[in-house]
């Protein structure tokens, strides 16, 4: 069964006021604020000649174990917090922020942001409306899902059940790591929208040795959900087990080859692939500024037909989910690609208005002390008609690759790798050798004009990307079905 | 400045905070604590297209504390500086010591090796810089490239200039603490031809204002390095000698030193386990460490646990003659601590040098690469697989810009198939090298 990106969605419309006042509390009331104290301090990053500013209040608290040689041997604990308030005039941006969130720190940075930018047209008042968003995961503290004695039993689990798995593994490292993320947007379009944003992730690493050769394998997974269900579901186990049979393969790999030739990926992770080599090129602010290979590109085809790609803020608990982005703008489903023919950007306020298009709830930043820019969330390619089967014996020479290290991409002239860290040889249609680890390069629109067949078999990763642009990080998510790319070029040793 | 900076007030608000932080700790039942704490403060611009793009004004800071309970440690940090945060911060780090595990060789480095010889290395450069003024500059930069003939765009040009201040201290009773700086320029341009866009970049950084490039020479030189990549081929597959700019000869001695780091030997996850004084490079090729040279991007006279930083000799004549370590590393591998707790500190590779003539005559046929891209580098088994762009080379003379191929091999082997480095030294971060050539590489292009 093929399952849409639109399958996940079961929408849950929660009382946000709730939402709201636990953002308040948390926000804004130690520092002496209330929200009605917003608006004097939304004043002073206004002034004349800005036309839009706001304020994004951020308190995080993030926990980490590290389980190594069987034993919890880091645990850490990380609070962060503060106010980042920005004024725009035309395409101008001024920014300042503050670790404490009280009224004098947003007259400062309110009054620095705002004397930064000088021209742009007058702004006209806008009444305050709070924004109405629907939920894609709960508003909860995902730490306090388990007690400190669960989070290391999880992890000793996976150490134990890693070692047991096979006799050649002789390291196991695993982490438990999670975040509970509380913001409120206040701007001067009226928005006033808050978001409480958890998120975990498990991750098992291991060594195996044998014959004297060494490898590692890794597994790992996560999501906008409590640290609770990720014992209910045994990561544990499954990530172990998944990280003992990768490491395992990859012994017995073979060389890979190097050149041309057709390139079946798999379903799930390898949809990093759309990341690259679509995904970044069609965020707003590339293709406003004209800097993106798909610039000017809007209603062409640009990929096969078959191939539909959305950005999907809406998957129910998914890692890169948003129920409001990081300006307030609900979460939302984005068609990119329909049927080969480009369809739309991501953006933010500012590129969207520059661009005279409507935000896609696509603005996103690392904390409050980042700019926020159009970033993607979920990117997804939905499901074809192949068989995955069908899909292998199309191929007489090539590569079968199932898992990915990470990616990078060049949006200017399009060209994106990828590097595979499980892979397999295709010969006469069967799949046949693990290969070692390879680079593969292409072209982000002629790779997606090569996509000759889609399997029926579309999945998610199991979440933990993390995107980086301009040296900021935001955890993603990607998913695909098993696809054919006609020709890439494999990064292996054997020409 | 928009924003004052009293770095020495700074300094001095610092260490009373860790001292404090030390002292909630011991009152508190830690055994051993360590606390590092930071402020820094900036202004970035960006310009595009002649118009100012954002101005951005920065400060960061934070405390981070270790305590240790017995052999349990916990570790938890914030950037809320009040004196109740620092308490929550001490009590969570100890609230989550009782749930580690007894490590034997957890703790803080041995007291005898604090340093002592604590000189100023000159690495604290403020400069009064107004936002006009940077902007003037970004703009001064991104013109002198928009200029060149061919340019058709720029994404724009940003300077950056930061000050700050850090401080390290433990329950042994050491203070160390150091004032840096830090200011860069850089600029991307873009130019099209029938084929597509193509982009590429320059720039200058340095922690003294006076040692950046002229902004108009950055400009310039991201302009020729983007216009020469216009009409790009790819290139053969096959084997051959591959010329790494300097840029990209930094990064494989990152590879390097991210394999004798003790933390990848002790996990068994580095292609260098059990190799010291075996040979790795060629016997004409050294590399040090020289973390008290002054004024230079990463000197420290004390490491990341307070040990005294000393010039470590890593690769001595093709030799692994010595491992990167911390304490903890070092415990772990029943050695000593090589004072790299956080990494190595300016290093100075020693070997003959050739001028890039030479280089390009002595690989003959084959590819100059003058940009990486993606992570395909195996930590565990060395296996080296990269995305790459740069110019075909044949009888040691450029024939035309290639891209969109891969370069691989194993970095063990790529270090033994060293055969020369460059005297164009790049001098702006904290590995210095010139171009290495490294023979028998596999292209996978055409």
């Amino acid at each position: 069964m093929g399952l849409a990106a639109s399958d996940f969605r079961r929408l849950s419309m929660t009382a946000h006021t709730n939402d709201l006042q636990t953002a308040v509390s948390i926000l804004l009331s130690p520092g002496g604020l209330t929200l009605d104290a917003l608006d004097s301090g939304l004043g002073y990053a206004m002034g004349a000649g800005i036309d839009y500013a706001d304020l994004y209040f951020q308190r995080s608290w993030e926990e980490g174990w590290i389980l190594e040689d069987g034993e919890v041997k880091e645990a850490s604990y990380n609070i962060d917090g503060g106010v980042g308030v920005r004024a725009l005039a035309g395409e101008k941006t001024g920014f300042a922020y503050s670790n404490q969130i009280t009224a004098d720190a947003l007259m400062d940075t309110g009054k620095t942001a705002a004397g930064i930018v000088r021209s742009g047209k007058q702004l006209t008042g806008q009444a305050v409306n709070p924004v109405t968003a629907a939920s894609y995961y709960a508003g909860i503290d995902p730490l306090a899902g388990l007690s400190a004695d669960e989070k290391v039993a999880m992890l000793k689990d996976a150490d134990r059940i890693a070692r047991a798995a096979d006799p050649s593994v002789t390291q196991v490292s695993a982490s438990l790591s999670g975040t509970y993320e509380v913001v409120l947007v206040r701007a001067s379009d009226g928005t006033l929208a808050t978001d409480i944003r958890p998120l975990v992730r498990f991750n098992v690493s291991v060594i195996a040795v044998k014959n004297g050769r060494r490898e590692r394998g890794s597994a790992g997974g996560g999501g906008r959900y409590s640290m609770s269900r990720l014992r209910d579901e045994q990561v544990s186990e499954r990530y172990a087990k998944e990280a003992v049979r990768q490491a395992l393969v990859n012994l017995e790999a073979v060389d890979a080859p190097a050149g041309q030739m057709p390139v079946v990926l798999g379903a799930g992770w390898p949809g990093i692939l759309l990341h690259e080599a679509v995904g970044h090129g069609l965020e707003g602010d590339f293709n406003r500024k004209g800097s993106s290979a798909f610039a000017g590109r809007m209603g062409q085809r640009v990929a096969s037909k078959g191939v539909t790609v959305v950005d999907d803020a809406t998957l129910r608990d998914g890692r890169g989910s948003l129920s409001v982005d990081d300006e307030g703008t609900p979460g939302q489903y984005t068609s990119l690609i329909e049927d080969g023919v480009l369809t739309g950007y991501m953006q933010d306020k500012l590129n969207a208005r520059l661009m005279g298009m409507a935000p896609t709830g696509n603005a996103r930043r690392e904390s409050f002390a980042h700019l926020p820019m159009p970033r993607m969330t979920n990117t997804v390619m939905l499901a074809g008609q192949d068989e995955p089967d069908d899909i292998i014996k199309s191929v007489k020479r090539g590569i079968y690759a199932v898992s990915f290290g990470g990616g990078q991409v060049d949006i200017t002239s399009g060209k994106f790798v990828f590097s595979a860290s499980e892979a397999y040889l295709i010969e006469d249609g069967r799949v046949t050798a693990p290969v070692k680890g390879a680079t593969l390069i292409g072209n982000g629109p002629d790779a997606m004009s090569r996509v000759s067949m889609i399997g029926h078999d579309m999945a998610l990763d199991t979440g933990i990307g993390v995107c980086g642009k301009e040296g900021q990080g935001v955890p993603v998510g990607v998913g695909q079905p098993t696809l054919k790319v006609d020709e890439l070029t494999v990064g292996g040793t054997q020409s | 400045m928009a924003q004052a900076f009293d770095a020495s007030a700074q300094q001095a608000l610092l260490i009373q905070r860790a001292e404090s932080a030390l002292a909630m700790a011991k009152r508190m039942g830690a055994d051993a604590a360590e606390v590092g704490a930071s402020v820094d403060q900036g202004i970035g611009v960006s310009v595009r297209q002649g118009e100012v793009e954002t101005v951005e004004l920065s400060r960061d800071q934070g405390i981070a504390i270790t305590v240790y309970v017995g052999q349990r440690k916990g570790s938890a940090s914030s950037t809320d500086a009040s004196e109740a945060s620092l308490l929550a911060t001490v009590e969570k780090a100890l609230s989550i010591a009782r749930y580690t595990g007894e490590d034997p060789s957890a703790g803080l480095a041995d007291a005898a090796l604090m340093a002592t010889d604590i000189p100023d290395l000159k690495v604290h450069h403020p400069w009064a810089l107004t936002t006009d003024r940077a902007i003037e500059l970004a703009l001064s930069c991104e013109q002198a490239g928009r200029e060149v003939t061919g340019i058709t765009q720029s994404d724009g040009a940003s300077l950056s200039s930061g000050e700050g201040v850090r401080v390290y201290a433990n329950s042994h009773g050491f203070v160390g603490t150091q004032k840096g700086s830090r200011h860069s320029l850089s600029c991307v341009l873009i130019a099209e031809d029938e084929q597509g866009m193509q982009r590429d970049m320059d720039y200058t950084s340095a922690r003294n204002p006076d040692d950046l490039s002229d902004p108009a020479a950055v400009g310039r030189e991201a302009a020729r390095r983007t216009l020469r990549r216009l009409g790009a081929r790819r290139p053969p597959t096959g084997t051959y000698p591959v010329l790494f700019d300097p840029s990209l000869a930094s990064g494989l001695v990152g590879h390097l030193m991210g394999a004798l780091a003790g933390g990848a030997l002790y996990r068994q996850a580095s292609f260098l386990c059990d190799r010291l004084n075996t040979p790795l490079f060629p016997d004409w090729f050294s590399l040090e460490e020289r973390p008290m040279e002054i004024g230079a991007t990463a000197s420290s006279p004390f490491d990341g646990e307070g040990v005294q930083t000393r010039n470590n000799r890593f690769i001595e004549n093709g030799q692994i003659a010595s491992y990167m370590l911390s304490s903890y590393s070092a415990r772990r591998l029943g050695m000593k601590t090589t004072g790299n707790a956080g990494g190595a500190r300016n290093l100075r590779i020693t070997a003959p040098l050739s001028n890039p003539a030479a280089l390009f005559e002595q690989m003959g046929t084959g590819v100059w690469v003058t940009e990486l891209m993606g992570q395909g580098i195996n930590g565990v088994t060395g296996d080296y697989s990269r995305g790459a762009a740069g110019f075909w080379v044949e009888n040691g003379v450029v024939q035309y810009p290639i891209e969109e191929f891969t370069i691989a091999g194993n970095l063990e082997r790529m270090f033994g198939a060293l055969v020369g480095v460059g005297d164009d030294i790049d001098r702006r971060g904290s590995i210095h090298s010139g171009s290495w050539l490294i023979d028998g590489m596999t292209i996978a292009g055409n």
